[in-house]
């Protein structure tokens, strides 16, 4: 079976006031394959990685132009709702962001903002998510403690399990492992390629080693543009564009 | 001259010290001497019966009740109000023309006397809107007092509610109401809490907006609609008139032991609920 692009994204604009941050991108992404968006900073990854779940539309004075086809929908159509494609496309966030509850709350929250769903039923969607999310052995005696006594790579493990128990299609990583350790970030990588079977995976990677790790499919992202994008292997070892080359092998950025 | 930074840093530490020790000692001293005078004429009778002959006699029942009911009914109209108030400014609207007329009006509120809220209060709510000295009156009076407070110090609470939650909340799919009742709120609350618990204390001691709203009456009050007077009303008549300044000290150490109370609760509270998240 040959993939479908899970989201095609189509001369993309995105402002912030007047000053333009995307320009003209034009992107697919397949389904059950981790692309990994990297750029140096301020190149727009962050950015592109909030469009595709509407997190941008909080930011006053932004502005998009362009299309970004979810299953063939325009998530920008008047008809979209919000919260239901937040459900579709989770986010996990730059540094750890638990919730001042407990892990089970926190994990519960997105399950219980939709009310449809019995008590048996969000317990089970919790522990799925855990265990989904390779913490489940770490925290099944402790659901009830605090979420802020995790250490920083549980607590990212564990806001990897709220967005899962969503059941979404789609995960967007925003430099997942930037403030944790090694061995955090091995877990965490190794999870995502357990993860990709089940869903769609976009992570803009903190740095170029950890793209060519986890990704199937890189994009190089330069002062707001897609400078290239394609297989990892195919970018990595023979990047059409001179600047892809130079990032990649540490020359700049 | 100069100063090394040695010695700077010695007076510095010495200043700072002795302000706060002149503070504590000052409030624990007016607390205790009141206590020490009061505490003498509480006793079964003052606590369980209504004054008799002025307050010369018989106890102080009825003015506990009269303001119990008068903070409550303060706190009741203006928890919600300055809340609301406070989440439309935070959450629900950007700095413009409506934000500072909001805020220029609640700041200039907080800075008016009382007497004035009093007169304000029976103008309107005692002789315009018919309510008579009522604790009705008295209790609207002192929510339009306390608002102020309420919706500075929820305002407060709420700009320190880290914004990575809420955008936590947007990305699981939470709508505006979800994201400010499940993820706000609980973080605000404790702060929240201290501007009710700030208004509690100001409705609990007032004197002059609540003489001129709520009465001065002795009977126990039995409805919303009756007149009553507050213990801090009944200590302020006793005094000045003479009555009897030990029943005046007994009221007043009850009035601390009170406000302490509710202090207390107030905090095991917002600490138990709290306590949950961390």
């Amino acid at each position: 079976m040959t993939p479908q692009p899970k989201i095609i994204i189509r001369k993309l604009n995105f402002y912030y006031q007047k000053k333009l941050v995307i320009r003209e991108l034009n992107l697919e992404i397949l389904s059950n394959e981790i692309l990994a968006v990297f750029g140096p900073a301020n190149s727009g990854t962050t950015t592109l990685l909030r469009t595709m779940n509407r997190l941008c539309d909080l930011i006053p004075g932004a502005h998009l132009e362009g299309e970004i086809l979810l299953d063939g929908k325009n998530i920008y159509a008047p008809d979209i709702s919000v919260t239901e494609l937040r459900r579709r496309v989770g986010m996990v966030f730059d540094v750890p962001t638990p919730l001042p509850m407990s892990i089970f709350e926190n994990v519960a929250y997105g399950p219980r903002l939709s009310s449809m769903k019995t008590k048996a039923a969000v317990v089970e969607v919790v522990e799925r998510a855990l265990r989904m999310a390779v913490l489940w052995d770490e925290v099944k005696d402790r659901l009830n403690t605090p979420a802020l006594r995790l250490s920083g790579g549980q607590q990212q493990r564990l806001c990897i399990a709220r967005v899962l128990a969503l059941e979404p299609e789609v995960i967007l990583l925003d430099r997942p492992c930037s403030g944790l350790d090694p061995v955090s970030t091995v877990k965490i990588e190794e999870s995502l390629q357990q993860l990709k079977e089940h869903f769609t995976i976009v992570i803009a990677p903190h740095n170029v080693q950890q793209a060519g790790r986890v990704a199937d499919q890189v994009a190089f992202m330069l002062m707001g543009s897609l400078i290239e994008h394609g297989i990892t292997a195919e970018v990595f070892e023979n990047p059409t564009d001179k600047r892809t080359g130079d990032y990649i092998t540490g020359r700049f950025g | 001259m100069r100063v090394s930074a040695r010695i700077s840093q010695r007076i510095a530490k010495i200043v700072i010290w002795s302000t706060a020790f002149f503070v504590i000692v000052l409030l624990l001293a007016i607390i205790i001497y009141i206590l020490l005078k009061g505490v003498s004429a509480l006793n079964w009778q003052f606590l369980s019966e209504i004054p008799r002959d002025m307050g010369r006699s018989g106890g102080i029942l009825s003015t506990v009740v009269g303001t119990l009911l008068v903070t409550a009914v303060a706190i009741v109209v203006a928890t919600p109000l300055g809340v609301g108030t406070a989440f439309y400014l935070t959450e629900y609207t950007r700095e413009g023309r409506v934000t500072r007329i909001i805020r220029f009006s609640a700041e200039s509120l907080a800075g008016i006397p009382s007497i004035v809220y009093g007169l304000f209060g029976f103008i309107f709510f005692v002789i315009y809107l018919k309510l008579g000295w009522s604790v009705l009156s008295g209790g609207l009076t002192l929510a339009v007092m306390i608002l102020p407070t309420i919706i500075r110090t929820s305002e407060e609470a709420i700009l320190t509610v880290p914004s990575l939650y809420r955008e936590v909340s947007f990305s699981l799919g939470g709508t505006k109401w979800q994201t400010i009742t499940k993820a706000v709120i609980p973080s605000a609350l404790p702060g929240i809490a201290i501007g009710i618990i700030l208004g509690i204390g100001r409705c609990v001691a007032e004197t002059a907006a609540v003489i001129l709203t709520a009465g001065s009456a002795l009977r126990m009050p039995i409805s919303l609609f009756s007149p009553t007077r507050t213990m801090a009303v009944h200590f302020y008549i006793l005094a000045r008139e003479g009555i009897s300044m030990e029943r005046a000290y007994g009221t007043a150490a009850l009035l601390i032991i009170l406000i302490l109370l509710i202090n207390v609760v107030a905090n095991i509270l917002v600490n138990r609920f709290v306590a949950r998240g961390r």
